[in-house]
C-alpha cells in the first residue's frame, strides 16, 4: 500500500530531498493554478476528516473562516501530542515536515492567512529543535515568507514551544496558552473561526491533518477519497504501544480490521497471548473488550457502531492477565492531574473516581461504588467547558460496563498480594509462603502483629495514586 | 545553573533574543512563554524574583508572569537535581514496566517524587506520557534527552553514565 506521509525515501526530512521527490508542487499547484475557494472545494471533495480527535471535515472547518480581510486570520498547528498512548505526529516532524510545513502554507492560502503558529509540546525539545531548522530551511528555499514563489501570497511561520499540560492539546485552551495566558480552555461560542487567537479569525489543525493536504492537492480530492473507508477515507498513523511484539508508528489505509494491525503488523499480542482489552484512539476513547477487538474495524464510523471513536489512532493493546482496574486507575490519575480545574464537575469528579478506584484497588470496595463510578462519571459527561470532561468519564463509564466482572472480583474475592502487605506493614512472613493472603486473614496477621486493626490504612501503592 | 537564589539579568544578546520572541506575536504578553524558557536555561529554574523580572521586561504585571510559571509543568519554581529523571508511568509505560523503573531509579537514589539528592545530582519525577510508548518504558533528563525502551540494566548505566558527566 502507498504511503502518504511516512514515505520510504531515505533522508525525506532533508528541504532538498523533498523537493527532488515531487516537494512544493502541491503549494506551487494551489498558488499558481487555483483559487482559495476551489483549494477548500478539493479538501471538501477529498473527504479529510481531522487527525487530533475529533474527526471533523478539514474543508468544512476551512470554510467556516470568514472570506474578507477585516481582521488578519491565524492558523494554529496542533503538536501538542499529549494524548496517552499517541505518538505520531513526533514521527512526522521526524521523517517528512516538510511535507506538513507546505500543507499548513496551503491551508493558509485557502483561508487568506497571513501568519501560522505551531504549537509544539515543551517535552518535544528535540523535534521542536527538527522543525525550527525545517521553517527556516523552507524560509531559505521562498516557500514561506513574501510573494511565495513569485506570488502575491505571502505568509509567515513560528513554531511555539509549550511547557507541559495536556490541556494546552484542546483548541482553545492552546490559544490562551498562545497568548502568554495560562492555558484554560474557552467557553464556545464564540467558535476560533469567529473570535480566535488575539480576537483574530482562527483555524486550528492537527499536524497529520496538515500533512495530508499537499498529496490531495497534488492527486485531487478523488482519489484520496477513494483510499481506506470511504465514510473516513486516507490513511492514519497508528501508534501502537503496549503488549504487542512490535510497538510502533504504523501508516496504513482507514478501516483495516484491528486485528489485522496487531497481528500482521505488530507481530502479534506478546507471548502469543489472549487480548484483553485494547484502547482504540489514546486514552480519553471508550476502551474494546476482546470480542469486540477481534471484529471491528479502524475508522471512526465503524468505531462508533460499537460506542468509540478513532481519536488519535493510538492503540494500546493489553493482554490477558492485565489488570483493568488498575489500568482505568492510571488513566483517571492522569485526568485528575491534567485537570484545569474551572468546572467543578471535571475537577472535583475526576478526583472523586480516583478516591473510589484507589479504594476498591486496595480491597476495600463496595459493589455500590461499580454504580457509584458510572454515576459520577455520567455527572462529569456533557456538563463541562471543555472535552477533557468527557475524556476522563469515558474510560471508566465503559470499562466498568464492559470489564464489570473483574471490578466485582477486585471488590469481593478481597485477595491482595503478600508482597504489598510486607511492603505495608512489614510483615515477617516470607513472600514464598503464600502466594496471596485474603483480607480477613490479613486483618488477623495486622491485628496479631500490631494489635490494632485500625492500622489498615491505605497502602503505599495507593498513596501514589493519592498525590 | 544556579542552586541558590540569584539575580535575573540578561546580556545585550540574550535581550535581543527577547525582542525576536516579541516580535513573532502580536502582543508582546505572548512572548511570556518563550522568555520564562529563557530563564530556565540560563538559571535552571525561575525564581519569584525572575518572573518580576521577566513581567518588567514584557510590561506585565508580576502575578500574571507567576500564573503562567505555575500553569506549566515544566517550569521548575526551586533548583532540581543536575539531572532531573523525568520517568513516564502513563498506560503504555505501565504496560512494559514504567513502575518498575521508576521505583528502582527511586530506590537507588533514595529520594521520592520531585525530591532532590544531597549531593544535589539527581531529582525524580513521575511523569504523564511524553508521547514516546511505542519504546516504552522511558525516561527524560531535564527537559532534553529521551532515552527509551530502559531496561534496569540500562537505567543504571545511564545512571552511571549521567554522574561521570
Ligand atoms: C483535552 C484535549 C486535548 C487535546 N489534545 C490534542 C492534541 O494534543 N493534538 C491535537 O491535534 N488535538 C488535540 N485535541 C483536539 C483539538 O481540540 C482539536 O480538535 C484539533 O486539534 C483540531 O484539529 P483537526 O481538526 O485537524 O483534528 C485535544 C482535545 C481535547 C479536548
Ligand atoms: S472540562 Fe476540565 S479541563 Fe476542561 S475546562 Fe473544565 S475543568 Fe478544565
Ligand atoms: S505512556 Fe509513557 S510515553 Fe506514552
Amino acid at each position: 500500500m502507498e504511503k502518504i506521509i511516512l514515505k520510504d525515501i531515505p533522508d525525506l526530512d532533508k528541504i532538498d530531498v523533498y523537493i527532488a521527490n515531487g516537494g512544493y508542487t502541491g503549494l506551487k499547484k494551489a498558488l499558481t493554478g487555483m483559487t482559495p475557494d476551489q483549494v477548500i472545494d478539493e479538501v471538501k471533495k477529498s473527504g479529510l476528516k481531522g487527525r487530533g480527535g475529533a474527526c471533523f471535515s478539514t474543508g468544512m472547518k476551512w470554510s467556516f473562516m470568514p472570506k474578507g480581510n477585516e481582521k488578519p486570520k491565524i492558523l494554529c498547528c496542533n503538536g501538542d501530542e499529549s494524548e496517552p498512548g499517541s505518538f505520531k505526529d513526533r514521527e512526522i516532524f521526524e521523517k517528512n515536515p516538510q511535507q506538513f510545513i507546505e500543507g499548513s502554507l496551503i491551508a493558509a492560502y485557502a483561508m487568506g492567512i497571513g501568519a501560522i503558529y505551531v504549537y509544539i509540546r515543551g517535552e518535544y525539545w528535540k523535534w521542536i529543535n527538527i522543525m525550527e531548522e525545517a521553517v527556516a530551511e523552507a524560509y531559505k528555499k521562498g516557500m514561506i515568507g513574501k510573494n511565495i514563489m513569485g506570488t502575491d501570497f505571502s505568509c509567515e511561520m513560528y513554531v511555539h514551544m509549550g511547557a507541559g499540560a495536556y490541556i494546552c492539546g484542546e483548541e482553545t485552551s492552546l490559544m490562551n496558552s498562545l497568548e502568554g495566558k495560562r492555558g484554560y480552555p474557552r467557553f464556545k461560542p464564540p467558535f476560533p473561526a469567529v473570535n480566535g487567537v488575539w480576537g483574530n479569525p482562527t483555524t486550528i489543525n492537527n499536524i497529520e491533518t496538515l500533512a495530508n493536504v499537499p498529496e490531495i492537492i497534488n492527486k485531487g480530492g478523488e482519489w484520496f477519497s477513494k483510499i481506506g473507508d470511504p465514510r473516513q477515507p486516507g490513511t492514519l498513523l497508528f501508534g501502537v504501544s503496549g503488549d504487542v511484539n512490535k510497538p510502533g508508528v504504523y501508516e496504513l489505509p482507514t478501516g483495516i480490521p484491528l486485528i489485522e494491525l496487531i497481528n500482521d503488523h505488530c507481530g502479534g499480542v506478546i507471548g502469543g497471548k489472549e487480548i484483553k482489552m485494547v484502547i482504540p484512539g489514546g486514552s480519553s476513547m471508550p476502551p474494546l473488550n476482546r470480542e469486540e477487538a477481534l471484529t471491528v474495524r479502524m475508522d471512526n464510523e465503524s468505531l462508533k457502531e460499537i460506542g468509540s471513536y478513532i481519536g488519535t489512532a493510538g492503540v494500546i493493546v493489553m493482554a490477558e492477565g492485565t489488570d483493568v482496574v488498575n489500568v482505568i486507575r492510571r488513566v483517571t490519575k492522569f485526568y485528575y492531574h491534567e485537570s484545569c480545574g474551572q468546572c467543578t464537575p471535571c475537577r472535583e469528579g475526576c478526583g472523586w473516581m480516583l478516591k473510589v478506584l484507589n479504594r476498591i484497588m486496595d480491597g476495600k470496595g463496595r459493589m455500590s461504588d461499580l454504580d457509584l463510578l458510572i454515576s459520577i462519571a455520567e455527572n462529569i459527561e456533557g456538563n463541562t467547558i471543555c472535552a477533557l470532561g468527557d475524556a476522563a468519564a469515558w474510560p471508566v463509564k465503559w470499562a466498568v460496563r464492559k470489564f464489570r466482572k473483574d471490578f466485582e472480583a477486585k471488590i469481593t474475592d478481597k485477595t491482595i498480594e503478600l508482597p504489598v502487605l510486607n511492603k505495608v506493614h512489614g510483615l515477617m512472613k516470607s513472600p514464598d509462603e503464600y502466594d496471596t493472603i485474603t483480607l480477613q486473614s490479613e486483618q488477623e496477621v495486622v491485628k496479631e502483629l500490631m494489635g490494632n486493626v485500625q492500622e489498615l490504612t491505605q497502602s503505599e501503592d495507593v498513596k501514589r495514586f493519592s498525590s | 545553573m544556579s542552586n541558590e537564589n540569584y539575580e535575573p539579568v540578561f546580556d545585550e544578546n540574550e535581550l535581543k533574543t527577547v525582542q525576536y520572541h516579541i516580535s513573532k506575536y502580536p502582543k508582546p504578553m505572548a512572548a511570556v512563554m518563550p522568555v520564562l524558557w529563557m530563564i530556565q536555561n540560563k538559571y535552571g529554574w525561575i525564581s519569584t524574583d525572575a518572573m518580576k523580572y521577566v513581567g518588567d521586561l514584557l510590561g506585565l504585571p508580576h502575578d500574571h508572569v507567576l500564573g503562567v510559571a505555575t500553569f506549566y509543568t515544566m517550569y521548575f519554581k526551586r533548583p532540581m537535581g543536575k539531572h532531573h529523571l523525568q520517568i513516564c508511568t502513563n498506560v503504555s509505560c505501565m504496560l512494559r514496566g514504567g513502575y518498575e523503573i521508576y521505583d528502582h531509579v527511586s530506590g537507588k537514589l533514595g529520594i521520592k517524587n520531585k525530591e532532590v539528592t544531597d549531593d544535589r545530582m539527581f531529582s525524580i519525577e513521575e511523569v504523564e506520557c511524553l508521547g514516546s510508548c511505542g519504546t516504552a518504558p522511558m525516561l527524560q533528563v531535564s527537559n532534553r534527552e529521551y532515552y527509551e525502551n530502559l531496561t534496569i540494566e540500562s537505567v543504571d548505566k545511564l545512571l552511571e553514565d549521567l554522574r561521570n558527566k
